[in-house]
This record gives C-alpha cells, sequence and structure tokens, in this order.
C-alpha cells in the first residue's frame, strides 16, 4: 500500500486518536493519543489491508523542553505487504506509563524493556519489567534521558593526583 | 536469589515414618543453573539462568547487559562521522556491515546518491564480510556442538580473507573502511587479484565443510528438530537474517530493498522448511555460494569511477588532496571538528548484515550531532526468543541455540 494511501486509511478511522502525520525521506511517522496507543497497533496488526506483523524496533527520544517530554517510537513493517511505519506517542514525565504492546508482538517484550532501562518509560501490562542491559540495583537514573550527563558526573575532578614533579 | 533453597538436600527423612530412615522418599524440585557469564560457549559475556526439571529447561531467563558501553550514549556526543569507528565495535566480527548500515542511514537523512563505482566496492566488501560472519559462525557452532575440524578449516580461509581486509584498510577486525557518501579507498589491482583467486578457491572448501558435517551423525542428532520456532512465531518475535529464514519466511532486505548494487546482482534467497537449527545452518552454507556469485557478478558489472560522493558539504574530499590543496583540507578539518548540518527529521534505515536486520533510527535537530541514536541489533532481539527456543530442550541444547542466532555481545548489549 502506498504511503498516502495508509495515512488516509488510519486518518479515516481514528481521525480523533491522531495527533500529527508526518511524510519524510519515503517513511511514514504517525503520533497517536497515549491511550488510544494500543487499539490503533491492534488494527495495524490484525487489519488484512494493514497487516504489520513485524516489529522492527521500539525507541524512544526525551524532548526535555516540551510539555510531553518523553516520545516512545514503534516501527512496524509488513513482510507480506512491504510497507513500514512509524508509531509514535508522547508521554508527560509525571506520568510515564505507555500500554505494553507484548501482546501483539512477542518481540516487544525485550525491546520494551530496552526502553524503560534506558529511559524510564514503564509499560502497562507488561509481563517482566525489569532492567535489562544496567544492573538491576542500579540506582544512578536513566542514561539516555537528557538530564543523564553525557561526560561523567565531575568525579574525576575530586580525584587526588601525585605530583610527580615534586619528588 | 535463594541460592541456599536449591542446596538443601533432595533425600529427606519421611517423619510420619520413621522406618523410611533406611528408604528415603525422593523428593524433585526444580534447579536453578547459572549458566555464565564466564561460559566459554555463550559467546562473550552472556548469562543465562535456567531452570531445570532434571535436565529438561523449564524456563532460561537471559541476563544481558555484561558488555553494555552505552554506544547509544556516545553517539549523542560526536559528530556523525565520528561514530563510524564506534560501529565496529558492536559486532565486532563484522565491522564492515556495521559501518555499512550505518553509513547507509546516515546518506538517507543527508539524502545522497553514491556514485556507482562505490556502490559496487561496497557491495563487494559487505559480501566478502558476509563469507567471513558465515564462516565464523560456522566454525564456532560445530565447536561448540563438538565437531573441531570444521573450526580450524573454517578459520584457516577466513584468515586470507582478514588479510585481504588487512591490505584493504589496515586494519582485520575495526575495519571503518565505509564512509558516508561513499568508500576510504579504491581497490588496488593486487586487492583485486586476490579476490578473484579466492573465488576460485573458495567453493570447494564449502563443499568440504559441508562433508565434514553432513556425515557426522552426532552433528545431525544435535541440529536436526532442536530449536524449532514456527514461521508466525519468529515474525513475531522480530526475528530476522537467517534465523527468520530458516522458518520459511521469505524476507531479504537485499531483495525487500534492493539497495546498493544487489539490485544489479542475480542471486536467491536460500529459505529453510522446519525452522530448526539444521535449516539455519544450512541457510548459511548456501548463502556463502551466494556471496561468492554476487562478487563475481560485481566484480565483472564495475567500471571505474568516483569512490565518493560529490556533495563537498558531507563528504569527505579525496585524501591526495587533504595534503596539496588548502581548501580540501580545510574542507576535512572542518567536517571532522564541528560536522555537517543535518537537517531537522527522524529516519530509519535497516540493512542485512549477515545475522539479521541491522538498522539505525536517528533523530536530527539540525546541527552536526544526532540528537538521538537507537540501534536495532539483531543478536538482542534475538535473545528474546531465546526462552521460546529454548523450552522443553536439553541443557547441551541450549548452547546450539546460542549458536544458532550467531550471537555477539557486542552488538547484543551495545
Amino acid at each position: 500500500m502506498l504511503l498516502q494511501e495508509l495515512a488516509g486509511r488510519l486518518q479515516d478511522d481514528f481521525s480523533a486518536a491522531l495527533v500529527k502525520t508526518v511524510e519524510w525521506r519515503g517513511e511514514l511517522a504517525v503520533t497517536v493519543m497515549r491511550d488510544r496507543l494500543h487499539e490503533v497497533a491492534q488494527f495495524l496488526r490484525n487489519d488484512p489491508a494493514m497487516d504489520f506483523d513485524y516489529i522492527v524496533h521500539v525507541s524512544s527520544v526525551d524532548w526535555p523542553d516540551d510539555e510531553e517530554r518523553f516520545e516512545v517510537v514503534y516501527e512496524f513493517y509488513s513482510i507480506r505487504k512491504r510497507h513500514q511505519i512509524r508509531l509514535k506517542t508522547r508521554v508527560p514525565e509525571s506520568d510515564c506509563v505507555v500500554d505494553s504492546l507484548t501482546d501483539i508482538w512477542k518481540g516487544a517484550d525485550f525491546m520494551e524493556r530496552e526502553v524503560y532501562d534506558m529511559m524510564g518509560i514503564r509499560f502497562r501490562n507488561h509481563p517482566d519489567l525489569r532492567r535489562i542491559l544496567l544492573p538491576d540495583d542500579y540506582t544512578e537514573g536513566y542514561p539516555l534521558r537528557k538530564d543523564f550527563p553525557l561526560r561523567g558526573k565531575g568525579w574525576r575532578d575530586t580525584f587526588e593526583f601525585l605530583d610527580e614533579t615534586a619528588r | 536469589m535463594a541460592f541456599e533453597d536449591q542446596r538443601t538436600t533432595v533425600y529427606k527423612i519421611d517423619p510420619a515414618h520413621p522406618e523410611s530412615e533406611t528408604l528415603p522418599t525422593l523428593r524433585t524440585e526444580e534447579l536453578l543453573l547459572n549458566m555464565g557469564p564466564q561460559h566459554p560457549a555463550t559467546h562473550g559475556v552472556l548469562k543465562v539462568i535456567l531452570e531445570l526439571e532434571g535436565e529438561r529447561l523449564v524456563k532460561s531467563t537471559p541476563v544481558l547487559g555484561y558488555l553494555h558501553r552505552g554506544v547509544e550514549k556516545l553517539a549523542e556526543d560526536g559528530t556523525y562521522h565520528q561514530f563510524i569507528p564506534h560501529t565496529d565495535r558492536l559486532d565486532y566480527v563484522c565491522a564492515m556491515y556495521n559501518n555499512f548500515a550505518y553509513c547507509r542511514a546516515v546518506e538517507k537523512l543527508m539524502n545522497i546518491t553514491v556514485p556507482d563505482c562505490a556502490e559496487y566496492l561496497r557491495t563487494i566488501v559487505a559480501e566478502v564480510q558476509r563469507i567471513i560472519g558465515h564462516q565464523f559462525w560456522l566454525g564456532t557452532q560445530a565447536l561448540d556442538i563438538g565437531a573441531m575440524t570444521v573450526f580450524f578449516y573454517c578459520f584457516r580461509d577466513r584468515e586470507i580473507l582478514m588479510d585481504w581486509f588487512d591490505e584493504l584498510c589496515g586494519a582485520r577486525l575495526t575495519t571503518s573502511w565505509y564512509r558516508i557518501g561513499g568508500v576510504e579507498r579504491d581497490f588496488t589491482p593486487s586487492l583485486l587479484d586476490k579476490l578473484k583467486q579466492f573465488l576460485d578457491y573458495f567453493p570447494p572448501k564449502i563443499d568440504e565443510y559441508q562433508v565434514f558435517l553432513e556425515t557426522n551423525r552426532i552433528w545431525i542428532g544435535r541440529t536436526k528438530g532442536v530449536a524449532i520456532i514456527s514461521a508466525e512465531d519468529a515474525v513475531s518475535f522480530g526475528l530476522s537474517g537467517p534465523t527468520l529464514r530458516g522458518s520459511g519466511v521469505d524476507y531479504d532486505l537485499r531483495k525487500a530493498q534492493s539497495y546498493s548494487a544487489y539490485p544489479k546482482c542475480e542471486f536467491s534467497v536460500p529459505l529453510g522448511k522446519n525452522g530448526d537449527t539444521y535449516d539455519r545452518y544450512w541457510i548459511r552454507v548456501q548463502e556463502l555460494y551466494e556471496s561468492v556469485k554476487i562478487i563475481r557478478q560485481c566484480l565483472e558489472q564495475m567500471q571505474d569511477g568516483p569512490i565518493m560522493a560529490d556533495v563537498p558539504s558531507v563528504t569527505l574530499p579525496p585524501k591526495q588532496r587533504v595534503f596539496t590543496n588548502l581548501e580540501a583540507m580545510i574542507q576535512q578539518f572542518k567536517l571532522f571538528s564541528q560536522g555537517f548540518d543535518a537537517p531537522p527529521g527522524e529516519i530509519y534505515c535497516g540493512t542485512e548484515a549477515h545475522k539479521g536486520e541491522l538498522g539505525f533510527y536517528i533523530v536530527s535537530t539540525g546541527g552536526g550531532k544526532p540528537y538521538r541514536l537507537k540501534i536495532r541489533a539483531p543478536s538482542f532481539i534475538h535473545m528474546g526468543a531465546f526462552d521460546h527456543m529454548s523450552r522443553g530442550y536439553m541443557i547441551s541444547d541450549a548452547v546450539t541455540i546460542f549458536g544458532t542466532y550467531d550471537i555477539v555481545m557486542g552488538e547484543c548489549d551495545r
């Protein structure tokens, strides 16, 4: 299906849920409201004309200046129909919970765990939401958030160096 | 974890029947076994907690992250060019393909078309890397299962290509040969000769590997019917590459997206039927023949031409000019110190590496550094299906299943 047709179909069926539709570099990115995410995803998976059976990746982006700070990004592909779509939703920091899509795509399990680990977004109804790449007892926050320092936390400045020339 | 509990004695005296002191009743319970993180067959630092009933796997929980280096965070600190060497360290046995996948993603972001000659060079080297990757996989998988001879044969032939890489770019593993918009340097006549010699030398060797393994009863017994995954589950888990095609799903990005010089070459995509370890092995061996075919066609069709797209604001000037021409030197300096100005937007670009779909999702807000870079690593996603695929098999099959994913922890943990 052409991207315009895809976008049109979503517009027809979910006009109230759609926030934004962007087409850029031959890719379609659709932003939906958070509480309709699961419903739209279910439609993308089950509708015979959509047939998005393959989950490509789950990702997240931090926009600290925005009111709804986090963006959860899902990317789906249809192996039979050969088309791709990016489904996005925004979450505020105070309540960063999204419905998990593990019941639709099994592969979402590990991918969502990674998003939780790296960005701190929780997934409702996820079967096993634990940290995956960082240790379970890691308490220093979520490293891919923009307020997590990119170049160390200043510990290096507190080290005492031996003055080798003084000897 | 209640580790002490697991070590309580299996034999217990039943208080209701003190006479059973001499005849203990057998208490059965599930056993937790930590496999790894320093187990030679886990291909790096991977730990799996196995719940066992006897010797059967009831549940397995992968514990990842021992090799986590925060590559995605590092990407936000450097320019687009500076991230290329980091991609070498993702999947360190298959660095060329990582470079390729990353450069393709940035080219899509910048909307650059790569010249024909460079596309052929890229395809040839990518396929050489695929051969290396599959040889490495075949050797280690056979070694894990207990067929040691094949390991030596694979590594003998892999060494020829490693030396070829060495001559091409000065490194055997961390290659960084691809550049955004093209490649770093052209083939020399000596490289072309050596590659042609290898193409004549190699196909009989593939036959040899197959003879070794397919006449080996242990190999057949330990791969046929082991770790079966249905096509539907494989798709739902997001598996890709030979692991997906082993279940008979025809999905190869080289065909589906036909990037680089692949549409100009004729090759077939081998598909499995049963979705077991043997089918995945068979597919990888067939892909070796296909890669040889692709390289042959590319060498025939390739014409001399520029090896770098001519977009001075993005691509690097030729190295010779950097040393003799002031403008070229300034261009090189500016590109490496400040980077190029990427348009705001986001793209995802997947490439068929030998393990599966290696993708990069890049979010740009303008400027020289990516705002967010996400790596879709096939090894990580394959580990998500490990529990599903290993249930009901023996402990020794767990090793086979790591192997059949062709897992590399550098890529899995990033």
